[in-house]
């Protein structure tokens, strides 16, 4: 670690230990209005703690804010809420005021409506445990290019924009009943309170299947980081479907097509003839082993686990085997319970490290009978001649399976594109 | 007596005919949730579609768009909407847009959109960053008339409003697959299409 980045880890760290003291003897609401105003303050323990205890790493610029999950130090299949990665394509985090914000449901509609959060309440609620991942998660221009120095990026810039939670809500489909769709309706169009006033297109269908407007998440109110009060949850679609800070909800007959969607999501494609795919809806099967992963180290040759974490965005992990050879041959991992429907499982494997240097990786099969491919297939298919050579592009929706090399020193590299 | 239970039989279906349509758009909850009025749901209802039906009354030239960049814009984008602390807006010149194929680190110039409506409604709603929402729709209207300029999109004495906006032709209008998006998508395609 340099000394920049050490000093901007202890800056973070002593930032968190006055948020927690302040918390402490704070109402649960001033706790809420101090991380929204200093965003990047992380609940971590304080930095003289002898217990080890992973934290968000933060990047800010003037268009974005990002949170990492530190899927390194992940177990089981939930990540805490303040954990839980975020991105947000404005420059700070609304602190909106629960007590006064208001949702509508206007347009194609029978009888616009306007719900407090209260109102919200004491409708019929759900709770569900679904992963919430960043279409341009793992894109291979995070990988780092290990060739120059050292392990490349930790696995939690490169992976770490997923994350899996308990949400309780509202479904939208109660809302939308409440408001009565017209027939000719077939779109939803809807815009979060933040600055950047954020916007996605929703179809219909699935709005009325098993979207949810959330306002807890693992059992608190949804942090102001993750949409506080309110925000929208697309199970297994494209991260920015779950829009936060839920403000205004359109019901349209054709896709809006905002400048996030047209703009910010879609990527030119050699195979498309330098035309851009939009509106893929589902995240592909994936799967990464989140230990040992790039930045751990082992300590000497015997069993190790080798756990991860596998997901399918059209559906339920039915599969994930474990190659420990570079990829020769491929064994069966243990699935562990829980395995819900679009949500996180934790898939675990049996490993004696010989102490040589080898690839071990993971690849996912859907219940709808889908295999992650390898970088090498995935760039076939999309036109590019040598993935190799290629520019690390910011492909959106890159699934490829996760190779690490472990080195006879243990230590563990990033060899997605070795 | 037979005439008269039917009678009544058909009066009852009558009866539940109508029940059933009373019924029929009811609102389970029906005392959660305040009814919108026109006028609330006009002071929010700001996100303009692709066929720019929000679109408000107002107008503006490259000209008028040139000042109202220089002073609320180029800080972040740069003089020529060349880029600076965020990406560049401007690809192409004045009568030469950019045509495809696309490279990704080109696609943030207005000149990638595939409709008119999206820079206009982007900029309406989320621009400047230190104060969205602040521009006029004259404002508006000017700053899209000089991107779409200086992208070699529209001359520049073209005048835009809510009528001329929509009828722009975007260069990159068929640059997009499918053509318009379509949920389910039809027929369906492996995961990493």
């Amino acid at each position: 670690m340099n000394s920049k980045r050490s000093s901007r880890r202890q800056f973070l760290q002593r930032a968190a230990a006055a948020g927690l003291a302040a918390g402490a003897v704070g109402s649960a609401s001033a706790q809420s209005r101090a991380v929204a105003a200093k965003p990047e303050a992380k609940p971590m323990l304080a930095e003289a703690s002898r217990f080890p205890f992973s934290g968000l790493e933060v990047t800010k610029r003037i268009d974005h804010i990002t949170y990492y999950t530190p899927i390194q130090d992940s177990a089981g299949i939930i990540t805490p809420a303040p954990l839980h990665f975020m991105q947000t394509h404005a420059s700070e985090i609304p602190d909106l005021d629960p007590k006064e914000h208001r949702l509508t449901i206007h347009g194609m509609v029978e009888r616009p409506l306007s719900f407090t959060l209260d109102e919200l309440k004491r409708l019929p609620s759900v709770s569900r445990i679904h992963f919430v991942e960043c279409h341009g998660n793992g894109s291979p221009a995070r990988h780092s290019d290990h060739e120059k120095k050292g392990s490349g990026v930790p696995i939690q810039f490169v992976h770490g924009m997923t994350s899996c939670s308990e949400w309780t809500g509202v479904l939208l489909s109660v809302l939308l009943k409440e408001a009565g769709v017209k027939k000719e309706a077939s779109w939803l169009v809807y815009e979060g309170g933040d600055p950047g006033k954020y916007t996605y297109t929703l179809p219909l269908a699935k709005a009325m299947d098993d979207v949810m407007v959330a306002y807890a998440q693992n059992g608190e109110p949804v942090r102001p980081a993750q949409g506080h009060p309110l925000r929208m949850l697309v199970p297994g679609w494209e991260g920015p479907f779950s829009v936060k800070w839920l403000k205004h909800i359109k019901v349209v007959d054709q896709p809006y097509i905002t400048w996030n969607e047209a703009m910010n999501h879609s990527i030119p494609r050699p195979d498309l003839g330098g035309k851009s795919r939009w509106h893929h809806f589902q995240m592909a099967p994936k799967s990464v082993i989140t230990r040992p992963s790039s930045g751990h180290t082992l300590s000497g040759p015997g069993f190790y686990e080798i756990t991860g974490l596998a997901w399918s965005g059209y559906g339920t992990v039915r599969r994930v085997e474990i190659s420990i050879d570079g990829g020769k041959t491929w064994k069966d991992a243990r699935l562990q319970a829980p395995i819900l429907r679009m949500a996180h499982t934790r898939f675990n494997f049996d490993w004696n490290w010989d102490g040589q240097e080898t690839l071990i990786q993971s690849r996912c099969t859907d219940d709808q009978g889908e295999t992650q491919l390898s970088v090498a297939e995935l760039y076939k298919n999309w036109g590019y001649t040598d993935y190799k050579s290629q520019d690390k592009t910011r492909a959106i929706h890159f699934n490829a399976i996760q190779p690490w090399r472990i080195a006879k020193d243990g230590s563990v590299y990033d060899a997605m594109f070795d | 007596m037979q005439c008269l239970i039917n009678r009544n039989v058909s009066k009852l279906c009558v009866l539940l005919a109508l029940m059933a349509v009373a019924a029929f758009g009811q609102r389970t909850y029906p005392s959660l949730g305040t009814s919108l009025s026109q006028d609330e749901i006009k002071s929010f209802d700001m996100i303009v579609g692709p066929e720019g039906k929000e679109l408000p009354p107002g107008q503006g030239t490259s000209k008028e768009g040139a000042d109202v960049f220089a002073k609320k814009c180029a800080a972040c984008h740069g003089r020529r909407g060349e880029g600076g602390s965020v990406q560049h807006l401007v690809l192409g010149g004045p009568g030469n847009p950019k045509k495809g194929p696309w490279k990704d680190t080109e696609k943030s110039a207005v000149s990638y959109y595939p409709y008119p409506t999206i820079a206009w409604d982007y900029i309406n709603r989320a621009m400047p960053a230190n104060k969205p929402g602040s521009l006029t729709p004259d404002e508006v209207y000017s700053a899209v008339a000089w991107l779409f300029y200086m992208n070699g999109i529209i001359g520049e004495n073209d005048v835009m409003d809510a009528k001329s906006l929509v009828k722009v032709q975007m260069p990159n209008r068929d640059g997009f697959v499918p053509a318009k998006p379509v949920w389910p998508p039809n027929p369906k395609k492996p995961s990493w299409y």
